[in-house]
């Protein structure tokens, strides 16, 4: 019976899985284009000399004793956790507040967060120059109101730049928060206040909890893009800032020193790397639900 | 815990609400709740059940009227400091909470201390028989448990007033039934006024002291089991609660309490009237079913059998009236019960003078 039913028929097709072969396309164009030229980027920076002749760490342990290297390196991890700070306190309640309104407001919500998205890098970032500028628009009605004498600093300024990337990058932040918010149970908030909690309360043990995933998400992608922004960093920081983009670019372009500009790639890439593992080791702990299934 | 002397009783004082669609959810409830009364809000889907445990909970604002639990007036205070203790229909679980800090919720918000909360929280999980599951999650539970765990929860915090948004509605029949005696159980334990909604009418008739049915936002009738039953005051409650045969018929003189009703389908009956009928009005008698028998003389009205249904412990008959009426009636089943041939003519009449029941139209 058994060896009767296998001779006739095949056994039925698994369709939950399917084959690897869809994948090869995409695996191949990895492959060739982010797979080999990271390890060509590795394979330069474990030279000591320009020419990339010599083998050695000489380029790492350069790096990793200048200060001045190092000093960059903070700089950028710094802006990256300013400006995920400044999108997660402001985006937060733009999430709340989509989740609370009729689909009228959510749709123009929306399209106030992904404007930015929509416009190119260059223009935003030179509107961000008129208006943060010596005589920019802040400046000028400033002026005219009679509130300042002197025009203020805003362009080239930490806070200045934190304030055009967190406009950039609020939909990275808010996005994943809307999704998060919106799939907690309404009736949650309605159970929290009838035991007794009053809206702090609620916010701190029951909604940021369960927002918890969106929060990572958000936070997650808002750090990685706000950290290689490379136009608007240089634009609106100005020459007194260096980050890492505009620290590599300098030694690959201006400086032909590749093999440094590789080993700057590298750590970067690492540096960047440990801070996302980190946002999800503390996500993991942070007991969501939505992970631990 | 609360005993019964101390619980609290609730008024809804000419409750209304209209959502801001426009929608007349409730309007102009009363209900009087004595302190430790388990009552159901009975009525079908859209009724407004849910909107009125809402007004209570103070989750919405009534356009109109008073809530008074005890002897204060609490529309004007949050739903965090009503003492309202509510077990909504999903269970509404912290979901990345354990089940004894899910218990424990409400006394934290209290203030209460961590050592006083969990060993408050384990009580209420022995009483509940969830001993043994405090250091899970919701979703580690099966649907019955997390209900239970949601009626220790809304316990914990000794509410005045307990509120049940169709807490059975979600589970198999055996469940229900067990889950029923045990939430009557506790409550009678806790002594707390309790209000539970269902669509479910044995729910209703068999858990609660007495029962308001709600229809389209009004309520229809408040009393008790029995009384709605028994003595149905309006034309709806006769037909949700219970099943009834409605006839159409004229008034052909009236009496105190009562009528005599010319039927469509032929004959006379005599019935009871709830709301005043004079003669000549235009009316529909309600029958239960188990109230009718087959009789051998001129009593009564005349159809046919359509069709036998042997049920088990009862055998219901269909039969076509003279008018097309199609009426049930069911009697128990004794050795002796024959089924009758469809087609057989035959007269059928109320067991016994006033019970049934007419409705002016
Ligand atoms: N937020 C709302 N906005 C507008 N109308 C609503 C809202 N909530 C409920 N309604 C309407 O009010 C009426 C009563 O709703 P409610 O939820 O109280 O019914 P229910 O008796 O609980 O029904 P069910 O048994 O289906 O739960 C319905 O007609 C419903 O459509
Ligand atoms: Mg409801």
């Amino acid at each position: 019976m058994k060896s009767a039913t296998a001779a006739s028929t095949t056994a039925p097709r698994d369709v939950t899985s399917f084959s690897l072969g869809l994948a090869l396309p995409l695996g191949a164009a990895f492959a060739i284009f982010f797979v080999l030229p990271l390890a060509q980027l590795f394979y330069l920076s474990l030279h000591n000399d320009t020419a990339a002749t010599v083998w050695g760490l000489g380029q790492y342990i350069k790096f990793l004793t200048d200060p001045f290297s190092l000093s960059v390196l903070g700089a950028t991890l710094l802006l990256g956790a300013e400006v995920t700070l400044a999108c997660l306190v402001l985006g937060y309640p733009i999430a709340w507040l989509y989740q609370r309104s009729g689909s009228r407001v959510q749709t123009l919500i929306i399209m106030i967060v992904l404007l930015p998205l929509l416009t190119s890098v260059v223009v935003r970032t030179f509107a961000w120059i008129v208006i943060l500028g010596r005589q920019g628009i802040i400046n000028s009605v400033l002026q005219s109101l009679g509130l300042i004498g002197t025009p203020l600093r805003m362009i080239y300024t930490q806070g200045g730049l934190i304030a055009a990337l967190a406009q950039v990058q609020m939909p990275l932040m808010v996005l994943p928060l809307i999704t998060a918010i919106g799939r907690i149970d309404p009736n949650l908030s309605d159970a929290s206040a009838s035991l007794g909690a009053g809206s702090w309360r609620t916010f701190v043990k029951v909604m940021l909890p369960l927002s918890m995933p969106g929060i990572i998400a958000g936070c997650t992608l808002t750090y990685a893009a706000a950290i290689t922004a490379f136009i608007t960093q240089s634009l609106v920081g100005g020459g007194q800032m260096l980050f890492m983009p505009m620290y590599l670019y300098q030694q690959a372009s201006t400086l032909q020193n590749w093999p440094f500009a590789a080993a700057i790639s590298i750590i970067f890439l690492f540096a960047v790397l440990a801070i996302v593992a980190l946002f999800s080791t503390l996500g993991r702990r942070a007991r969501g639900y939505g992970d631990a299934r | 815990m609360a005993s019964v002397s101390e619980a609290k009783s609730l008024v809804l004082d000419r409750i209304t609400h209209r959502f801001a669609s426009g929608t007349m959810a409730v309007s102009d409830i009363n209900l009087d709740v004595k302190g430790g009364e388990i009552i159901a809000l009975l009525g079908p889907s859209g009724c407004g059940k849910t909107t009125l445990l809402r007004i209570i909970a103070g989750f919405i604002g009534q356009s109109e009227g008073r809530v008074i639990i005890g002897n204060d007036v609490v529309d004007a205070l949050p739903p965090n400091r009503r003492a309202v203790g509510i077990v909504f229909q999903n269970y509404a679980l912290f979901p990345h909470l354990s089940i004894t800090e899910n218990v424990g919720y409400g006394l934290a918000a209290r203030g209460v201390d961590k050592a006083t909360r969990n060993k408050e929280a384990q009580r209420l999980l022995d009483m509940v028989q969830l001993g043994p599951f405090g250091e899970r999650l919701p979703r580690q539970l099966s649907g019955g448990q997390q209900q239970r765990v949601a009626l220790a929860r809304a316990l914990a915090i000794k509410p005045s007033i307990l509120l049940l948004d169709e807490p059975f509605a979600a589970l198999d029949k055996n469940l229900r039934l067990d889950m029923q005696i045990e939430v009557k159980r506790l409550q009678r334990m806790a002594g707390t006024t309790t209000l539970i909604v269902t669509h479910d009418q044995e729910e209703a008739l068999s858990m609660a002291d007495r029962v308001a049915v709600l229809s389209h936002g009004h309520l229809e009738q408040f009393g008790t089991p029995s009384e709605i039953y028994d003595q149905p005051q309006t034309l709806f409650v006769n037909s949700f609660v219970g099943t009834a045969n409605k006839m159409k018929g004229v008034v052909v003189a009236t009496d105190a309490g009562g009528a005599k009703v010319a039927l469509e389908a032929g004959g006379e009956i005599i019935a009871r009237a709830p709301k005043p009928v004079s003669a000549s009005d235009k009316v529909t008698v309600c029958l239960r079913p188990e109230h009718l028998t087959f009789v051998s003389d001129d009593t009564g009205f005349g159809g046919e059998i359509g069709m036998a249904l042997p049920l088990g412990a009862t055998v219901v008959h269909e039969i076509k009236a003279k008018d097309g009426t199609s009426i049930k009636i069911s009697q128990a089943r004794t050795g002796g019960t024959p089924l009758r041939e469809a087609g057989t003519p035959v007269r059928v009449a109320p067991l016994a003078a006033g019970l049934a029941t007419v409705f002016p139209e």
